[in-house]
């Protein structure tokens, strides 16, 4: 009886599992709704309707001109999506964000804030070193003077320079096309943060206290956006998107891009977006409309 | 059986000092069974830890039995203040053992080393988190040696 | 053919010799105590930050690894070219090239932010990574030299010499492949416009020429003051005039063409102007550090000011200028890894970007004791190790040769 109770051999190594990978394993299938409500947590439906309403409302005489996109950010691509706790993420999706930088209001920091208190990051005193998940960046076109405000993150690159550079593999790509640090395998040689186009990452200067259960993070371990991937696991949506739609403004939306049926892929495929300096070839997951 | 037998004289063997100070007292777990039997744990437990880590962060398996967070929170010992301890205080469930073994332990410069604090800010990440803290197999009853011969056959293929 | 040439231990130790391990040994222990320092509180209290991740040690590593492939040059010379002027040098400079190297590797390492998990990074490779493979290049460097110094050394080896022609090519190879991957580490990064191009990796070998000479010659003037004979001919002070003269016009070669080359690119201006025009403390290291301090000078030093008859004599000349190479190197250094990072990355070509992560402006950065302190213990570490090598195994020549 005790027999059955011990590790197979292979497990036993230190840093890295030597269990066998995902290919022993069943392939993920998508698998039905289970909890719809996961999507929904977090926000008042009273209230989101109501700002639903006036948005839409304020929105709907744009709409005549660029018709055909719902305001809701979160809803139907995100409550599908929950895949069995012990099933590995698959290729089959990309988990991707589509940003519309025309609605993104200008000094509203509201996905950062949401960032900061989902990931237990501390609000950045000292902006050199502090860590940085998301920022705003104020953007100014010289040529005719006319300002925007865009939300920017990890850009969850398929062909992440991070991930090419990295020694000792704790930068990696997930299957579902996150991309994270393992922060056991991370020895901080930041050789990353050299390679990453979109200065994406943190470094964690100093010693931290009172993490977050779900965000571990420590001092000498490189970080970037997650894409709340404890979140995403669980079937919800990133906090900063959650946050978004909140204010009403509905800047953003998460989904899966290799789901045509999904919002983002739909809007994808219907307007002209960009990604940040698409001619490095990295592939990024996050798509910008308005920039 | 006979290997049962041996396993845990090794244990106790391993475990138990002869004489020395009072052998630690961990904190036992809510319910009435931890998802392993107990001298499994003791030997085993970074192993379970390790393996879960590994597919946890790169393959998004978030299985509830040895999810960190779970013992952490079932395991939790109540301080003075009501709260439970940190990773600082002696009292605490890992410290206890770590500490009389000798065996240092850096899990907790990042990982949380207690359950999140109930506060209004963070009810909605509590809400959305049903895997967490409630569906584990140990405190299910019956079925959990099932589950668990699964999880580790799985584990070896 | 010359005399058979013998080699002696540093054995009659001067006060000046203890004198000088014991100052590299305090350096070492002040650079070990700021490495506790560093490590207790974090990269917090260093100059870096989430801009120049690479600071002050990431200078003195590279240039340290720079120069260790560089040291192998006088062996190189004379093993695989034959020329047997440079032979009773051999050893020393194989010698010196291990120090520098783990001179450099330990400033690396120790500035890690998770130094104890060493280990990792010696068992989970990632064989994409350019650093990964440097990791090899490094072990295998000193693998591959130690073994070339044993051809040396080894009686029955040494007589034949064809093993050790072997070993030396193979050194030789592996140095320049060495030098190669250090230099792509920066080259590999596209995002960063300073380092986006292919000159890098020749650029690193020129300058590993002039660094590994300096320090040959340096150390060798060392001994000679301390074994109180004149292991260096007036001949042989020519050779190296001549060749530190050639390496650093090399070094001057790759810089121009690197920089004009970048400068043909439009989208390269602004980074060029930087570091060429407008960019402050790094312009200074490059016009004055690099350019003049490191190159120019010394050329002119040693094309004009030393020699017979001259103002200065050669060996006061070739003294000077790699004192001068040096500096220079620390300052090429300088401008290649901080100034890079310092200027920002185009994240919206043709916008202006601003942010709270501090976008769009020039990253600043003041290097702090704690860092400077680990980077120059690099340094003490390289020369301590060749001290005590010159010690412990004959790798000195005795006298020097008669003309
Ligand atoms: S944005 Fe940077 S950190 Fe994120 S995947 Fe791309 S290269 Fe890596
Ligand atoms: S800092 Fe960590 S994640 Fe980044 S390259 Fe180094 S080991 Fe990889």
């Amino acid at each position: 009886m005790s027999m059955k109770f011990e590790f197979p051999e292979t497990c036993s190594e230190g840093a890295a599992c030597g269990c066998a990978e995902s290919d022993a394993r069943p392939v993920a299938v998508a698998p039905a709704p289970t909890d719809v409500e996961h999507a929904t947590v977090n926000v008042d439906p009273v209230e989101v309707g109501r700002r639903w309403f006036l948005k839409a409302s304020a929105a709907f005489t744009t709409t005549i001109l660029a018709p055909g996109v719902t305001l809701m950010a979160f809803g139907e691509a995100d409550s599908a999506h929950a895949k069995p706790a012990d099933q590995p993420v698959s290729a089959k999706q990309r988990w991707g964000l589509l940003i519309d930088a025309g609605k993104c209001e200008q000094g509203c920091k509201a996905c950062v804030t949401a960032c900061n208190e989902e990931n237990g990051i501390a609000t950045p005193k000292n902006l050199a070193t502090d860590a940085q998940w998301i920022r705003t960046l104020q953007v100014k076109n010289p040529e005719n003077g006319s300002t925007f405000q865009m939300p920017f993150m990890c850009q969850h690159c398929s062909e992440p320079p991070c991930v090419d550079v990295c020694p000792t593999g704790a930068s990696f790509r997930r299957a579902d096309g996150i991309v994270l640090v393992d922060r056991h395998i991370c020895i901080g040689c930041r050789y990353c943060m050299m390679a990453c186009p979109y200065k994406a990452r943190s470094f964690v200067h100093e010693p931290l206290h009172d993490q977050k259960p779900e965000v571990p993070r420590g001092k000498g371990c490189v970080e970037s956006c997650t894409m709340c991937v404890h979140r995403v696991d669980e079937g919800g949506t990133p906090a900063c998107v959650e946050a978004c739609a909140k204010t009403g403004n509905a800047a953003m939306i998460f989904g899966d891009l290799h789901d045509p049926n999904s919002e983002i892929a739909k809007r994808i495929a219907t307007y002209r977006t960009t990604r940040v300096r698409a001619d490095l070839g990295t592939d990024p997951g996050v798509f910008y409309q308005n920039i | 059986m006979a290997v049962a037998f041996l396993a845990t004289v090794l244990a106790s063997v391993v475990v138990v000092p002869p004489v020395v100070a009072e052998p630690p007292q961990p904190a036992k777990g809510r319910g009435d069974k931890c998802v392993m039997p107990t001298d499994w744990m003791r030997r085993n437990h970074m192993k379970g830890l390790i393996h879960h880590r590994r597919e946890a962060v790169h393959e998004g398996i978030r299985t509830p039995t040895f999810d960190l967070n779970g013992c952490i929170d079932c395991h939790q010992v109540k301080g003075d203040d009501g709260k439970p301890v940190k990773i600082s205080s002696p009292k605490h469930f890992c410290r206890t053992c770590h500490d009389y073994a000798g065996v240092r332990l850096d899990c907790f410069e990042c990982h949380a080393s207690r359950p999140e604090q109930k506060t209004e800010t963070t009810t909605g990440q509590l809400e959305r988190s049903p895997h967490h803290h409630t569906g584990l197999p140990g405190h299910g009853g019956e079925g959990d040696v099932a589950a668990l011969n699964r999880y580790l056959e799985g584990a070896g293929k | 053919m010359m005399a058979r040439i013998t080699f002696q231990k540093l054995d009659d130790h001067s006060s000046f010799f203890w004198g000088l391990l014991a100052i590299h040994a305090v350096v070492i222990a002040l650079g070990l105590g700021a490495f506790l320092y560093m490590e207790h509180h974090g990269h917090i209290v260093t100059g870096m930050n989430n801009a120049i991740v690479w600071g002050t040690p990431h200078v003195f590593a590279v240039f340290l690894i720079v120069a260790a492939s560089g040291a192998l040059n006088v062996a190189s010379i004379s093993s695989v070219f034959n020329n047997l002027a440079y032979k009773p040098f051999a050893r020393l400079s194989g010698i010196l090239a291990i120090s520098l190297l783990i001179g450099g590797l330990m400033v690396l390492v120790l500035d890690l932010g998770r130094p104890e998990r060493l280990t990792v990074a010696m068992t989970t490779y990632n064989f994409k990574s350019i650093f990964a493979w440097n990791i090899y290049l490094y072990t295998g460097f000193v693998v591959i030299v130690a073994a070339y110094l044993f051809t040396m050394m080894d009686r029955s080896m040494s007589k034949s010499g064809a093993a050790t022609k072997t070993m030396g090519w193979f050194a030789f190879v592996w140095r320049l492949a060495l030098t190669t991957g250090t230099g792509s580490i920066f080259g590999f990064l596209v995002a960063r416009e300073a380092y986006d191009t292919a000159l890098m990796a020749p650029l690193f070998i020129a300058a590993s020429f002039l660094y590994g000479l300096a320090f040959t010659v340096l150390v060798l003037l060392t001994v000679c003051r301390e074994t109180r004979t004149n292991l260096m001919s007036e001949e042989m002070i020519e050779k190296f005039r001549g060749l530190m003269i050639i390496f650093a016009l090399s070094v001057l070669y790759f810089t121009a063409v690197k920089h004009l080359t970048s400068l043909y690119a439009a989208e390269h201006h602004g980074v060029e102007a930087f570091i060429l025009w407008n960019g402050g403390i790094y312009t200074a290291s490059f016009w004055l550090g690099h350019v003049l301090i490191g190159n120019v000078l010394p050329i002119v030093i040693l094309a004009f000011l030393a020699g017979e008859n001259k103002v200065l004599t050669g060996r006061t000349g070739i003294a000077i200028s790699s004192v001068l190479a040096l500096v220079g190197g620390l300052a090429f250094m300088y401008v290649t890894i901080i100034g890079g990072q310092a200027y920002p990355l185009d994240l919206l070509p043709g916008m202006e970007v601003e942010s709270s992560f501090l976008d769009g402006v020039v990253a600043s950065y003041t290097p702090t004791l704690p860092e400077v302190l680990l980077g120059i213990a690099g340094v003490s570490v390289a020369m301590l190790v060749t001290g005590l090598a010159l010690k412990v195994m004959p790798f000195l020549p005795r006298a020097a040769q008669p003309e």
